[in-house]
């Protein structure tokens, strides 16, 4: 009886699973299918349709889109941000964090602690200040502002996490390595980096994605030339309908990068979200 | 240093050098270790500690940033209405998302357990967060659109309401009025003028005001219909579309090609109440029998001309910021599942079976032992999400079409619109993003405390 009940229980939660992953795929699907859609079919009536009529999909919006200058420009620029900055990012943090962890050197702990509570400060705060400056260095409308930017707001969290990561070395292995003779540079490099790949791929894919899908820091510090996919598209929402045949590819262009990441390395990816969640 | 030092000892330095060395050392590790920080926290001192105090500074002064105004920004920013729906909004967003996301998460994370492909479910909710704000803004202005035939959700919504409430046939049609017509009630329902009695002439009642068009497509012509004879218990009649293509037609009278109205629900009323009721036939005919000798009134009930059900207008002003907090929830739910998941595995199992070996349902082991072992990690899911709310901005950006974008805005859409966004007031825009920043500093003690707790 206890055995039949808790069976018919199973059967419900899994049923009820299965409808709610079906809510979690719909919206995405939906979009996919949109962008395979002309606008004239999707003025006319939604996209599941379609899925009666496969006669309306083709790839036309597809090829459309790579003759749209100002898409595949934005494409590019959107690469051209993000790849620079997850470098830098992961370099300069890695830099620190290894100093904070291991080197002495006057000041250490109420620095980290300054890192730490500067980890929740919202980037809102430092658009107008860092727009007034970047436009007294020339920086303002250019991909070097922006990826500066970026950088800038990610070091808190990527010197926390990779401090914390590097502080959990064993103490014998680093004294080894300068027992040997070696530099710190060389030690960073050799030894410390090695050893703290797994916490380094998570940082870099958390701020790839980051970075990636960024909308704000962009509006504000990219120009016409220098802006990225998601600003682009941003300025084509207002004509929201009409305008679908380019909104729904070029959305799903967009992102097609990060979710082939996150599909590809699905366990960094979790952790560094998790840790990166603090931001 | 260590190598220094083993180095100098090596060489049989003085006892002179030998103080020196390793202060010379230490200097020189120091100066290493300075070179390791110093781009960072160039970057950081430039770009983000900088900015904080200057738009502290700033948020005193007024728009131009040429006079001292105290903090009469921050009075105007609980005066000004648009900035004060922006306050109240953002609290809507602090109050409801985080723990609906904190539940759902919850609740998730105990079911996912129970199945096998717990796996795959898992990456199938958490992949939204690797979508941007911005990707997601687009497909949720796709799936809100208010027309059914467009947006995915009003699809639903309308023929889950036509499912229960039926659909209206003619919601445009209208009753030729006249001697032998029929009167509009206030609800909306047709009266016929004269009354019936069983047995008697077959009734023609005469609509007009539909398109041919829209016409089902078995409506058949009338006028066979409208010739039969009733039984001595029945009351016979049409509803037709009492207009012929060409204008050759009569009006009131059911000429040859004119067509019945099929599916028009008919009820015959006595004494104030419905006897009998009927639906016509595709020639617009309609029977109604076993009535009882005596007058009846025909009646069309308001249901045969209701306007169509429109479906929800999720992106009106009333329920825009719901419908956003929805989009959300999409991208949000996977993190709050998995995070608490892995808490959930780190649970102690004998807890658990020592409490099902006792008879303890499922519920009362929710309940009673889950949660309150999970509070620690419901309550970091939580501070974490309560963070992320505060400075949503780009779906609210993207979803909210431009003439709602005031109804549904928030504080950082707001500081947005009041810095760049054409209201080009720096100061009142300053003392926005510095309310954000006071907002989230219980979170930064909270950090630093936690992190210090964890050095000792």
């Amino acid at each position: 009886m206890n055995a039949v009940r808790r069976g018919l229980g199973n059967g419900l939660v899994q049923a009820s699973l299965v409808v709610i992953g079906l809510i979690w795929l719909t919206p995405l699907a939906g979009l996919f299918v949109s962008s395979l859609r002309s606008a004239q079919d999707t003025a006319k009536g939604g996209w599941w349709t379609a899925l009666t009529s496969p006669g309306q999909l083709s790839f036309d919006n597809y090829s459309a889109l790579l003759g749209n200058a100002g898409i595949t420009q934005a494409f590019w620029n959107t690469v051209l941000i993000s790849v620079p900055a997850t470098v830098l990012v992961v370099v300069l943090a890695a830099l620190a964090g290894y100093a904070f962890a291991w080197l002495d050197f006057p000041g250490r702990e109420p620095l980290f602690l300054l890192v730490v509570a500067l980890l929740v400060v919202p980037v809102q705060i430092g658009l107008l200040p860092v727009a007034k400056l970047f436009g007294q260095l020339g920086l303002f409308g250019t991909i070097p502002g922006v990826v500066l930017f970026h950088v800038a707001y990610g070091l808190p969290f990527a010197v926390f996490l990779l401090r914390n990561y590097f502080a959990e070395m064993p103490k014998e292995m680093l004294e080894a390595a300068r027992m040997d003779g070696g530099g710190e540079w060389r030690i960073f490099v050799q030894l410390v980096l090695p050893v703290g790949r797994p916490a380094i791929a998570s940082l870099a894919i958390f701020e790839f994605l980051w970075v990636w899908n960024d909308m704000l820091v962009a509006l504000l510090f990219a120009d016409s030339s220098s802006q990225p996919l998601t600003v682009e598209l941003q300025s084509q929402v207002r004509q929201f309908g009409s305008n679908i045949d380019v909104l729904a590819p070029g959305a799903f262009v967009s992102l097609v990068v990060p979710v082939a990441v996150f599909f590809a390395f699905q366990r960094h990816f979790v952790q560094g979200v998790m840790a990166g969640s603090v931001k | 240093m260590t190598a220094t030092l083993t180095k100098d000892r090596a060489a049989g330095p003085p006892p002179v050098g030998r103080a020196t060395g390793p202060r010379r050392a230490r200097r020189r590790g120091r100066t290493v270790a300075l070179l390791f920080v110093f781009p960072a926290l160039l970057l950081l001192g430039a770009l983000v500690l900088y900015p904080v105090l200057f738009s502290v500074g700033r948020s005193f002064f007024d728009a131009s940033g040429t006079r001292f105004v105290g903090g009469d920004n921050y009075t105007e920013m609980f005066r000004d209405p648009a900035t004060l729906k922006a306050i109240r909004n953002t609290v809507v967003w602090v109050v409801v998302a985080p723990a609906l996301l904190t539940g759902l998460g919850l609740i998730l994370a105990v079911l996912v357990e129970k199945v096998r492909w717990a796996t795959a479910f898992k990456l199938l909710l958490f992949m939204p967060m690797a979508v941007s704000f911005l990707a997601a803004g687009i497909i949720f202005r796709l799936a809100y659109d208010q027309d059914p035939d467009k947006g995915v959700l009003n699809a639903a919504a309308v023929s889950v309401h036509d499912a229960f409430a039926g659909t209206s046939s003619y919601p445009t049609a209208r009753a030729r009025t006249g001697p032998q017509g029929l009167t509009q009630g206030h609800d909306g329902s047709y009266t016929v003028n004269t009354t019936v009695t069983p047995g008697g002439a077959t009734v023609a009642l005469a609509m007009v005001g539909v398109l041919p068009k829209d016409l089902p497509g078995d409506a058949s012509p009338a006028y066979p219909a409208a010739g039969r004879k009733a039984a001595a218990d029945e009351v016979r009649g049409v509803v037709y579309l009492d207009f012929t293509p060409g204008g050759t037609g009569t009006p009131g009278k059911v000429d040859q090609r004119e067509k019945g109205l099929p599916g028009m629900k008919v009820e015959a009323v006595r004494d104030g109440r419905t006897v009998a009721h009927t639906t016509t036939a595709s020639d617009g005919s309609f029977q109604l029998s076993g009535l009882h000798t005596g007058s009846y009134t025909l009646r069309l009930p308001e249901s045969n001309f209701a306007p169509p059900y429109q479906g929800i207008s999720w992106l009106g002003p009333t329920l825009v910021t719901p419908a956003i907090i929805g989009a959300y929830l999409w991208i949000w739910t996977g993190f709050a599942m998995v995070l608490i998941g892995a808490g959930l595995s780190t649970l102690p199992r004998d807890a658990l079976e020592a409490a099902r070996m006792d008879g303890a349902n499922e519920w009362q082991i929710f309940r009673r032992i889950t949660v309150p072992l999970l509070a620690p990690v419901l309550t970091v899911v939580f501070v974490t999400l309560v963070i992320n709310v505060m400075k949503v901005f780009d779906l609210v950006y993207i979803i909210a079409p431009g003439p709602v974008q005031e109804d549904a805005t928030v504080l950082a859409t707001q500081m947005w619109l009041v810095s760049f966004g054409g209201g080009n007031d720096q100061g009142l825009g300053s003392a926005l993003g510095v309310l954000l920043l006071l907002l989230v500093i219980p979170a930064m003690v909270f950090n630093v405390r936690r992190f210090r707790r964890s050095q000792r």
